[in-house]
């Protein structure tokens, strides 16, 4: 039974000023509905270029329901593709990353086509002479996706060709992704490894929600991170000096006082950012030569500018988080309504000292691994609410903290850290996207 | 005197500390510099600068054990449980002059919590110094047949 479809005002209906309805987390026609409107309509991460560093290196993707392949042309170029053959839709690559070579070669019946997509031989060419082939949409090779963006070598791509540009969706909250690769003292990342991944049974947004929620550490992390704490103090004997791992879990536990006072930052269309004057990042040991690095990279000012943005996470709408001081990206990626699956990617800081490497690398095993402690503290909780959101005693979910009538939509502006702002302003970018090519709300409201 | 014999009572042993939930028993027979690794790479050798799934020394292993009872740790409410399902340990080396012992057992593992229950294969790579009369574990090394797998929680030890 559709209730949802060609219905905007009715998904409009889901998104209260200060609640939603739970259908958005369990229904599976909202959930398809997501994969049809929402993304399509929104600017999606595929990548990031040192993926594609040398011509024929292609990577795979899924769009919401949509298999996508990001490849480098020998030109230099990067394309991105429907990962599909054009003559009986075989997927033309099945791997996560490789190099094709000169050409893409579907395995089914050696159709091949050049890296930009165009296509390059068909075997026995002559049974397709007099056909009208030539006018055939196969004849074009691999579809290719208009809208693509590298931001400094972050590969973004809007499935639907007549959506809001890229400057206009992102805007300000680019800034996150700039500081991030402004760490290097040479302005590059580089990926040099696979992703943790860890698959979540629930819905994709509790773990977008979860990024700018600043009220769950101190309890739900109690087990993990407090855990960690008490064992520190208790078994550290006469040393001073805070392990790696004690400076990671640590701060954690900060009390909500800590949190109000870091801030969040919202931006239009569903961005945002918790640590605006300070975040758990901002108290790391100074890693050695480092600093050092980045002043005769940037100037004193310049570089003490840049590592003074200790920005906690970045949410960009719809699904994926940054962490820029810690140079880690997660990617949650839907697959059905109560079934995410989260993609950890950390990027290696070129030319900077392997210890802040390490440090990443760390930060991804202890908090976004399927071993992690910290990462089952949440994915309880996640499971929990999947299953709480089935009682029919309150269909509503409750995102009024510090709420006040009358608030903005899609506009800038720093706030109390403990405000659930940042989670309203992502589901009035929810409902805008899913419904912005849904003709008749268009109309109403223009 | 280590044996291979020795060697293979302690792998064995160590899994039942395991099976029976008997965590801080399993503690104590790691080495004070002892590691507990999971790499998140086929024939990994590197540990700090590769992704890995776990690399933690005794204070976070510690963590773990401790959290593992704690009145708060709500993703052990209900508790977890594992099965170890082992081959031989195929001794590496057994060489109490040089003080190596060294052994590789592939097994599968199986956790399982509520009504859910998952299993993994793998190989437990152990490596053993001896302290007095016994073993500790300098090194124990898991490595799954998938460990590029996107799992959920793993919440107890390989």
């Amino acid at each position: 039974m559709d209730r949802y479809r060609n219905n905007a005002l009715a998904i409009d209906a889901l998104v209260r000023d200060a609640e939603v309805h739970r259908d958005v987390y369990v229904d599976p026609e909202i959930f398809e509905l997501e994969m049809e409107h929402l993304f399509p309509n929104s600017w999606i991460y595929v990548g990031h270029a040192s993926q594609l560093a040398k011509p024929g290196d292609f990577i795979t993707a899924n769009i919401g329901r949509q298999p996508v392949l990001a490849s480098r042309h020998t030109d230099g170029a990067i394309h991105v593709f429907y990962n599909r053959c054009p003559h009986k839709g075989v997927k033309i690559a099945s791997e996560p990353c490789g190099n094709t070579g000169k050409f893409f070669r579907c395995p089914y019946h050696a159709w091949s086509f050049k890296t930009d997509g165009s296509l390059l031989a068909i075997p026995l060419k002559k049974g397709y002479e007099g056909t009208g082939f030539g006018d055939a949409q196969a004849n074009e090779g691999l579809s290719r996706i208009r809208n693509v963006v590298v931001y400094r070598d972050f590969i973004f791509v809007q499935l639907n060709d007549n959506g809001v540009s890229f400057e206009d969706y992102f805007g300000e909250s680019l800034s996150t992704i700039d500081n991030m690769v402004d760490r290097s003292p040479v302005g590059k990342l580089a990926v040099v490894a696979a992703p943790i991944r860890y698959m979540h049974t629930c819905n994709w947004k509790m773990l977008v929600e979860n990024q700018t929620d600043t009220c769950h550490p101190m309890v739900a992390h109690e087990s993990s991170a407090g855990t960690a704490v008490k064992v520190w103090k208790r078994e550290q004997g006469s040393s001073t000096e805070t392990p790696m791992a004690v400076q990671l879990y640590g701060p954690f536990m900060s009390p909500y006082e800590f949190y109000e006072q870091s801030g969040i930052r919202i931006w239009p269309n569903g961005h945002g950012h918790t640590g605006v004057a300070n975040s758990i990042h901002s108290n790391y040991s100074d890693i050695e030569g480092y600093v050092g690095q980045m002043v005769a990279a940037y100037g004193e000012k310049r570089a003490h500018e840049i590592l003074g943005e200790v920005r906690h996470n970045t949410v960009y709408f719809p699904n994926i988080m940054v962490k820029g001081a810690v140079q880690i990206l997660r990617n949650f990626i839907p697959i059905a309504v109560d079934k995410t699956l989260v993609e950890s990617w950390v990027y290696r800081l070129v030319g900077a000292p392997d210890k802040l490497y390490e440090r990443a690398l760390m930060y991804n095993r202890f908090i976004n691994a399927p071993t992690s402690i910290v990462g089952h503290d949440d994915l309880e909780m996640y499971e929990r609410a999947q299953e709480g959101l089935k009682s029919n005693g309150n269909q509503w979910v409750n995102l009024q903290r510090l709420y006040e009538a009358g608030e903005q939509a899609d506009v800038t502006a720093v706030i109390n850290g403990t405000s659930e702002r940042q989670m309203r302003n992502q589901f009035h970018a929810w409902a805008k996207f899913m419904t912005i090519d849904m003709g008749e709300r268009i109309e109403a409201a223009e | 005197m280590i044996t291979e014999k020795t060697i293979t009572d302690f792998i064995y042993r160590e899994a039942d500390l395991l099976d029976t939930m008997q965590w801080q028993a399993w503690l104590d027979l790691f080495h004070p510099e002892g590691r507990y690794w999971m790499p998140l790479e086929w024939q990994q050798h590197d540990p700090v600068l590769q992704p890995s799934l776990m690399y933690e020394d005794l204070l976070l292993l510690k963590v773990r054990v401790e959290r593992l009872a704690g009145e708060r740790t709500f993703s052990q409410k209900p508790k977890s449980r594992c099965h170890h399902l082992f081959q031989a340990p195929q001794i590496i080396a057994c060489d109490p002059e040089a003080g190596v012992f060294k052994a590789r057992t592939s097994y599968i593992y199986t956790e399982t919590r509520g009504d859910m229950l998952e299993r993994f294969s793998g190989w437990a790579s152990h490596d053993l110094v001896q302290v007095g009369d016994s073993l500790k574990i300098k090194l124990k090394r898991v490595d799954l047949v998938n460990f590029d797998a996107p799992f959920g929680n793993i919440q107890l030890f390989m």
